[in-house]
């Protein structure tokens, strides 16, 4: 540490600049002591967040609440366990990854590899960086505009008299993907630009022309950016409430509409676990705090999986150009 | 470069341009990267155009005070099946004034903690320190926004509730509200904590791209290690410090669930004159008041009503996403970042 550190004052003739030369003054001190102290600040708020998670989901969280499925109920023994929430969290995040992750990485190389006009592409990378600012509710109730619409009626229940509910696991995967989409962009746009140009004038020296370059020699050694935008991008999803409760309808259990296998579930309603911890808080109805801590516990593990693969692919995948 | 793989076709390229498969290969994917720019374009003027009748039948007042906006709400939920007698009489104040100053708040809390702590992180931590510090401001980052909000409903505001609020601060304003620990104070503690992370990232990184011999500079006159980084590095970096601002305030803006958990969900606005009672009260932003609003979306003019705030908010978060897009694509230019 260095603050402990304080050197005689200087004495110099004339300037009283020089008088504070190596010198903490008091300012300087505080300074550097807010410094530690905010510092530290952050390390015990994470701490106490996981440890204060984890204390009171390992109290709560048992193999039944993961394998059963959530009940209507009055009391908290009745109202069953997170299996729904859990598949629909995996398929929401599926469903929105496999959209965002192609549409990201194409609008990616687009602008890397092309970016011609100039101007358009500096207004591409602004409205990514808005869809990055963009409030979540905002987007969802957009998205039901969109899906409520008739000619999006496949997608979604259709009432009696016709009125679309426009709410399913397709309506809410597909706002989940512009969640997710800067993510990807930003991961795969980063790889891109650490390719050194050489990499591609070697390739059309081959004879290569770009489409092939970009397919055969950049996208591979991109893999591992494109990846962790993609993860990145995954995290957002599981943790994206607002979309869930105006889009998925956030009911309790997956309720499928239609016949078809897979693709019924895809058009009902269901919930997330982001979704189930909301509304099993005090600020939802369903009064049910320890399934909440522990449907809460469930998802913070997965952060902090995803988290780690995230460190993991990074070290792993870091490419050095010779 | 092993993963590297050349197919030698053999077949020269004679120019670019007259190549139709990467002619074309290039216009689809540049009319992917435009449908971004047509997607915000046509959200924001869907939109508005689905809000047009809450704004026009207010006018003005719309942004006004006036009277409770919960009862307003109800109001308009309770309107007549027959669209002539739609209801639409809205004085929205009270929740721009919550999102105002829920945001604000904890934006300058926020950039005052994310300042000192990027300073922390890249100059005085030491080593195993700093190794643990940046994980930790990933991870915070990284904590959904609902485990943020339990975590507030079920700590932070019984203990506000139970240390801050005495029985006079009760019974001061039991006309009007109830105190019960939901309130400014807990929404602003928490969405400091969660726009923090994306302030100290951009920080961080443009704390780390002053130029070590700037510092040098200032360290060879003899002043000590922390006066060279605030008069040197951190007036560097000022617009870099704008810009997370900005973004963060877009962030703090658009965030609906952990406000609608822990500020109480009460249209009130909260009054300054109150004193130190003014952040216990109770007060609900534009974002979460969308989000209770979302059963109602069904019914038209409340419907409406909640696209008009979606409006309000789509535009306000678009406007600070790009003044901190723009801010940083400047940085380069005239400031730190440009090498």
């Amino acid at each position: 540490m260095v603050s402990g550190k304080s050197r005689r004052p200087i004495k110099a003739r004339g300037s009283r600049k020089v008088r504070a030369r190596g010198v903490w003054s008091i300012g300087d001190r505080v300074g550097l002591t807010i410094a530690w102290a905010t510092g530290i600040f952050l390390c015990l708020v994470a701490f106490s967040v996981t440890i204060y998670l984890a204390l009171k989901g390992v109290q709560y969280l048992n193999l039944d609440i993961l394998i059963s499925r959530p009940e209507a109920g009055t009391e908290q023994s009745e109202t069953g366990g997170i299996l729904d929430p859990m598949i629909g969290t995996l398929l929401l995040t599926i469903l929105g990854t496999a959209i965002a992750a192609p549409i990201g990485v194409g609008i990616a190389i687009w602008l890397t590899e092309y970016g011609r006009p100039s101007l358009l592409a500096r207004f591409v990378e602004a409205g990514i960086e808005m869809l990055v600012g963009a409030p979540s509710i905002a987007l969802a109730i957009f998205g039901l505009l969109i899906f409520q619409n008739s000619f999006m009626a496949p997608f979604s229940f259709t009432a009696e008299g016709g009125a679309v509910f426009g709410r399913s696991f397709f309506a809410a995967g597909a706002i989940m993907s512009l969640i997710a989409l800067p993510f990807v962009v930003g991961g795969t746009r980063e790889a891109l630009n650490s390719i050194p140009k050489h990499v591609r004038e070697a390739s059309y020296a081959l004879g290569k022309d770009q489409a092939s370059t970009i397919r055969r020699v950049l996208l591979p050694s991109a893999r591992s950016g494109i990846a962790t935008g993609t993860t990145l991008g995954m995290a957002q999803i599981i943790g994206e409430t607002a979309v869930v409760v105006v889009l998925l309808g956030a009911s309790l259990q997956l309720a499928p509409e239609g016949a078809i296998p897979v693709l019924d579930v895809l058009k009902g309603t269901g919930s997330t676990l982001t979704s189930y911890v909301y509304q099993n808080s005090p600020a939802g109805e369903g009064k049910a705090p320890e399934k909440a801590y522990a449907a809460a516990f469930v998802l913070l593990l997965i952060v902090i999986a995803l988290n780690l693969f995230v460190n993991q692919i990074s070290k792993r995948g870091r490419h050095t150009w010779g | 470069m092993s993963s590297l793989t050349y197919e030698a076709t053999g077949i020269p390229v004679e120019s670019e341009e007259a190549d139709p498969v990467n002619r074309r290969v290039e216009l689809l994917l540049g009319a992917l990267a435009s449908s971004v720019l047509l997607f915000i374009a046509g959200m924001i003027l869907f939109t508005l155009f689905k809000a047009w009748p809450s704004f026009a039948a207010n006018g003005l007042a719309w942004f006004g005070a006036g009277g409770n906006v919960d009862a307003q709400l109800t109001d308009i939920f309770n309107s007549p099946a027959d669209p002539a007698d739609y209801i639409y009489k809205l004085r929205a104040w009270p929740l721009i004034w919550s999102t105002i100053l829920i945001s604000a708040l904890s934006v300058l809390l926020a950039t005052f903690i994310a300042v000192f702590s990027s300073i922390f992180i890249v100059h005085f931590a030491p080593g195993p320190l700093q190794k643990l510090i940046e994980p930790v401001v990933k991870y915070l980052a990284a904590v959904p926004s609902v485990v943020y909000g339990l975590i507030g409903i079920l700590v932070l505001v019984p203990w506000i509730n139970s240390t801050f609020i005495t029985e006079e601060m009760r019974s001061s304003v039991a006309y009007v509200i109830q105190l019960d620990g939901s309130s400014v104070m807990a929404g602003v503690m928490i969405l400091t904590v969660m726009i923090l992370p994306i302030m100290i990232a951009l920080i961080v990184d443009s704390l780390r791209a002053v130029p070590l011999n700037w510092r040098e500079g200032a360290l060879a006159l003899g002043v000590n290690k922390w006066r060279a980084v605030r008069t040197v590095s951190v007036r560097a970096i000022r617009p870099a410090i704008v810009a997370a601002a900005v973004l963060a305030t877009a962030r703090a803006l658009g965030e609906a669930i952990m406000l609608a958990m822990v500020t109480g969900s009460i249209g009130f606005a909260p009054n300054p004159f109150d004193g130190f009672l003014f952040f216990m009260e109770p007060s609900r932003p534009l974002a979460p008041s969308i989000l209770d609003g979302e059963e109602g979306l069904s019914v038209v003019p409340f419907g409406e009503t909640m696209y008009a705030f979606g409006f309000i908010l789509i535009v306000s978060c678009v406007f600070f996403s790009f003044s901190g897009w723009a801010i940083r694509q400047s940085l380069g230019r005239y400031s730190i970042g440009a090498r």
